[in-house]
């Protein structure tokens, strides 16, 4: 974006905040707050059958990566948690614990979302995919290749929840304008402001993708 | 086999020539592996998952410890129950200031040393108990069942009130933490001799470093011995201060911090969380994983401190500065921890100017201490003088860009010496013709003459950072093994900047190896080599050259394994990579993989040591910013339309690296001038109002221009060290927010002295302005 942009630019794109965003891709802390919601939804709205004390354990059976995990929970652990402790799926970061960093984005049925803000109990039936689920083996997917190629990071904390990001946008959008890759990112924060350099990985994994 | 032996050298490239023992090898006139785009050494590990940061570390038995904060600004504990505490499902330890093993700990704040946990409170955020249960939410509920009770004490979060009369005192010594004065030739007469005078009030609010990794760490025990995984930018400075508060050996304390998710300052050491965890572990007999939570980093991990200073500058009708007398009150919070530390260097050592007075308070209020945070105390300086530059420029009708020129210094005023290498003239002249600066500011002006309520500005700083020359001391080993490939040893951090990848370029650059085939070891207290923390842009000039030391090492012991299988003088031997050739007869000549010593021990070790810096010379990297902005004068909203970088680091050894930090720079300085702000509510309770990432704004991806640009300025600098490297890290975000606050001023005529300047604060004033 050079210094010829419209005039009307300014005001749109800080118009576009991180509400904005949430509003763009149903994600993020809305996203989360609603995923109960949703999700009671999507699977019909009967009462639930029992109220669980937050000491209780539960058994949930979890789709991550392709596999099905069954664990023991309390109510309250978040699938973050679950993730990373209990799991050990430590590619998906924690960054604030209350839906503002997008370090812990992963993907709940294709759409990006914050683990961070998400119950694991909510996620039952859901289909999880972290970082380590880009993988093919030992090779990096494509827009992790591109993040590399690009420098899209420097100390890498943010990295997983901006791939995660991107790799949900191509999915939706697999030929992003740059503001759709902004937009798309605006709900990941990166303290050591790599965003040019993700910006231009978004790029290359698109074309990347599409080839 | 063979093949792939041969696989490990760069093939074709020269290598540079092995200096004689004793004598300092030559500077690199040409270089083939360094300056290139290289990808990051550790990338895959990086976007894979598969790099352990401390806070992804579990451990067979680990628990979880929480900390429980004091809530009040300035209070005196007066009671802690924990019997309930002790009680809690899965609660496997407890802490507090009665228990025997931490009664009689000490906790250091530069000069002060208290207790560690101290009855008296003097910050939100305090640690007033600890606890470790087998889950973190397990953890969290014990720490709200412990009973305190406090007596609540009248805080002073103000710090131009903290030296008022009713302003509680904060310590016995009451709350100046000291002065510091300065002065060279007689700004009486620099005044005198100036044809414009002027004088503004500037302030900068304090910012947080709120990397993406939260702090913590995770520590265990085996008997005497402690293991500590810390999110840290130096192991040994955690070893060394942990050994000291806990009295153990060094030998017995062993720091691992592999990846870190970024720092800015504020991970330096440890922090009082570290004890924490240690003797929570102690207690338990567990390992104890303690990250604190974004909140509590809010409160009690750093901050650059406020600023309110004052800046009277005069200059003649021909643009030479005669005279600049500036004053700063900065908080270094309830302890002393730096809170005008070099706020003043900007005004000292930038731009010439033969009369200069600076004088600075730095005051105790009631919130978290300081930590170092990126070029400490510059970016609140540049603030006031950048914006002062383009003041006497504009009342003198001289460019902004000229008038620095005019006053380039030809030695480092601050220091009374040279400089090595000096690029500031260039970082500005340079920068503004890539920029094309000229233009820029006709368009924007000719721009705001039509009818229009988006108003364009464009504006400039400059730089120069305190240090960045690095300096010893530093050790790092290289092994070369047998089939060619290298491991590099190095204590350093890599918090981020491509430290390993630099270095892995530097080692393959000297021995001919392709960089993939380097492994490096790095940041762990027990197996890699003695390191200073990565912080103030000193890691690439302090270590780079270490590690050409290393690889000249062992090119050394090298050509003297060969000089027995060939029968002529090391000497007479040239490395070449692959092979060592007679410079007398080019048929003696022998494959390094065949040095019969080399297959015989399988190994060459190479120790490098940080030679010490020139003798009464400064090195110190400069930079210079030009930013073009738009401002919708109906709304305040503000958009940055591009900007440049401008920097003279001396030679760039990873491209790729070295633009990301520089992009990583502007974007951190976009929010020191436009979003950042710690609040305290000053009036009523004292504490922390925005504690968090949705009250507490970073720039996030819709905040940066897409327009960015790198200029690295590359001079010549055999004086600084043998790789001609100074630091980049911190220069990048020293002029950005004044840049921005001068192009505000051409956008909008309004001269924005505190910081940040955010569409509220933009409205605020237009307002003001429009009301006259």
């Amino acid at each position: 974006m050079g210094a010829q942009n419209s005039d009307n630019n300014a005001a749109k794109r800080e118009g576009m905040t991180r509400r904005g965003f949430i509003q763009a891709m149903g994600t993020g802390a809305v996203g989360a707050s609603l995923s109960g919601a949703a999700l009671a939804a999507s699977h019909g709205n009967e009462p639930p059958e029992k109220i669980l004390s937050a000491k209780d354990t539960v058994k949930i059976h979890l789709h991550i990566n392709g596999a099905d995990r069954a664990v023991l929970v309390e109510p309250r652990w978040t699938l973050l948690y679950v993730l990373r402790e209990v799991i050990g799926l430590t590619g998906t970061k924690e960054g604030c614990s209350r839906g503002e960093c997008g370090a812990c984005t992963v993907l709940v049925d294709g759409i990006p979302r914050y683990a961070c803000m998400t119950l694991a109990v909510e996620a039952q039936n859901c289909h999880i995919t972290t970082l380590e689920g880009l993988m093919q083996g030992e090779e990096l997917g494509p827009v992790q290749t591109a993040f590399v190629e690009e420098d899209a990071f420097q100390c890498g904390y943010c990295t997983p929840g901006q791939i995660m990001s991107v790799h949900g946008l191509l999915e939706k959008t697999p030929r992003p304008s740059m503001d759709e890759i902004r937009i798309g990112v605006s709900g990941n924060l990166c303290r050591c402001g790599a965003y040019n350099n993700i910006f231009r990985a978004a790029r290359n994994a698109a074309e990347r993708k599409i080839k | 086999m063979a093949e792939q032996k041969n696989s490990y050298y760069t093939q074709g490239l020269s290598v540079p020539e092995t200096p004689a023992p004793g004598e300092e090898p030559a500077f690199w006139k040409q270089t083939h592996v360094v300056g290139k785009r290289l990808p990051r050494v550790d990338a895959y590990e990086r976007v894979s998952g598969a790099a352990v940061y401390p806070s992804d570390i579990t451990l067979p038995n680990m628990i979880y410890g929480a900390v429980l904060r004091c809530p009040h600004p300035h209070a005196n504990v007066t009671k802690v129950d924990v019997s309930r505490a002790k009680k809690m499902p899965g609660v496997r330890a407890v802490i507090t200031g009665q228990t025997p093993e931490a009664k009689k700990l000490k906790w250091k704040y530069n000069d002060y040393s208290g207790p560690l946990f101290d009855t008296h409170c003097r910050f939100e955020g305090e640690a007033v108990a600890a606890v470790a249960a087998d889950t973190h939410f397990q953890a969290w509920d014990a720490v709200r069942a412990i009973d305190v009770a406090y007596e609540v004490l009248p805080f002073v979060a103000d710090h131009n009130k903290a030296l008022s009369d009713d302003a509680p005192d904060i310590h016995d010594s009451g709350n100046l933490v000291g002065t510091d004065e300065y002065e060279r030739g007689d700004v009486a007469r620099g005044f005198d001799a100036a044809d414009v005078v002027l004088e503004q009030e500037y302030h900068t609010q304090s910012e947080l470093h709120t990397p993406m990794e939260l702090h913590g760490c995770v520590a265990g025990w085996d008997k005497d011995r402690l293991t500590l995984w810390e999110s840290t930018q130096g192991v040994y400075a955690v070893q060394s201060e942990i050994a000291e508060i806990l009295n153990l050996p060094l030998s017995k304390v062993r720091v691992i911090g592999h990846y870190m998710g970024g720092g800015f300052g504020s991970k330096l050491k440890p922090g009082k969380y570290t004890v924490l965890a240690a003797l929570l572990a102690r207690q338990s007999g567990r390992p104890v994983k303690l990250i604190l939570t974004r909140e509590e980093t809010y409160l009690c991990t750093g901050n650059r401190p406020a600023s309110t200073m004052h800046l009277k500058a005069g200059v003649k009708k021909d643009g030479t500065l005669t005279a600049c007398d500036f004053t700063c009150t900065g908080p270094s919070g309830a302890y002393p921890a730096g809170g005008t530390a070099l706020v003043d260097w900007q005004i000292r050592d930038l731009y010439a100017c033969d009369n200069v007075r600076c004088a600075s308070k730095d005051v105790y209020i009631n919130a978290g201490p300081a930590r170092p945070f990126r070029a400490p105390g510059h970016p609140q300086a540049s603030w006031a003088l950048e914006q002062m530059m383009d003041d006497l420029a504009d009342k003198i009708g001289m460019d902004p860009v000229a008038l620095r020129l005019k006053n380039i210094p030809e030695i480092s005023q601050g220091r009374n010496q040279p400089y090595t290498t000096t690029g500031l003239k260039q970082c500005i002249e340079k920068g503004a013709e890539q920029f094309g600066w000229k233009k820029a500011v006709e368009r924007a002006k000719a721009h705001n003459q039509t009818d229009t309520h988006i108003k364009r500005g464009v504006g400039m700083g400059a730089c120069v950072w305190f240090v960045g020359g690095g300096g010893p001391p530093s050790t790092v080993i290289i092994k070369l093994f047998r089939d060619g490939s290298v491991n590099l040893n190095m204590g350093a951090s890599d918090i981020g900047t491509g430290t390993k990848t630099v270095m892995a370029m530097v080692a393959a650059e000297e021995l001919g190896v392709a960089p993939e085939v380097i492994q490096i070891e790095h940041a762990d207290t027990e197996t890699t080599q003695y390191a200073t923390p990565s912080g103030g842009s000193k890691t690439v000039p302090t270590e780079s050259p270490t590690v050409r030391n290393a690889a000249i090492a062992v090119k050394r012991q090298l050509l003297e394994m060969a000089s027995e299988d060939l029968n002529v003088p090391a000497s007479d031997l040239d490395y070449e990579g692959a092979q060592i050739i007679s410079r007398n007869d080019k048929n003696k000549r022998i494959k390094v993989t065949d040095v019969s010593r080399l297959k015989k021990r399988g190994v060459v070790v190479g120790v490098g040591y940080r030679g010490p810096n020139p003798p009464k010379k400064s090195v110190n990297p400069f930079a210079a910013q030009f930013c073009e902005l738009a401002v919708n004068t109906k709304t305040g909203e503000m958009q940055i339309l591009r900007f440049l970088s401008a920097n003279d680091s001396g030679r760039v050894l990873d491209r790729l690296t070295y633009d990301n930090q520089v992009f990583g720079g502007i974007v951190m300085g976009i929010g020191f001038g436009m979003t950042e702000f710690r609040q305290l509510d000053a009036r009523q309770t004292g504490r922390l109002c925005n504690r968090n990432w949705h009250d507490y704004k970073l720039p996030t991806a819709l905040d940066v221009p897409v327009d960015m640009e790198s200029l690295p300025i590359e001079i010549d600098d055999p004086e600084a060290n043998n790789t001609g490297t100074k630091g980049l890290g911190e220069p990048v975000t020293i002029p950005t927010a004044a840049a921005i606050a001068n192009a505000l001023f051409m956008a909008t005529g309004i001269r924005f002295t505190r910081a940040p300047v955010n569409p509220i604060e933009m409205r605020r004033h237009l307002t003001a302005k429009k009301e006259g």
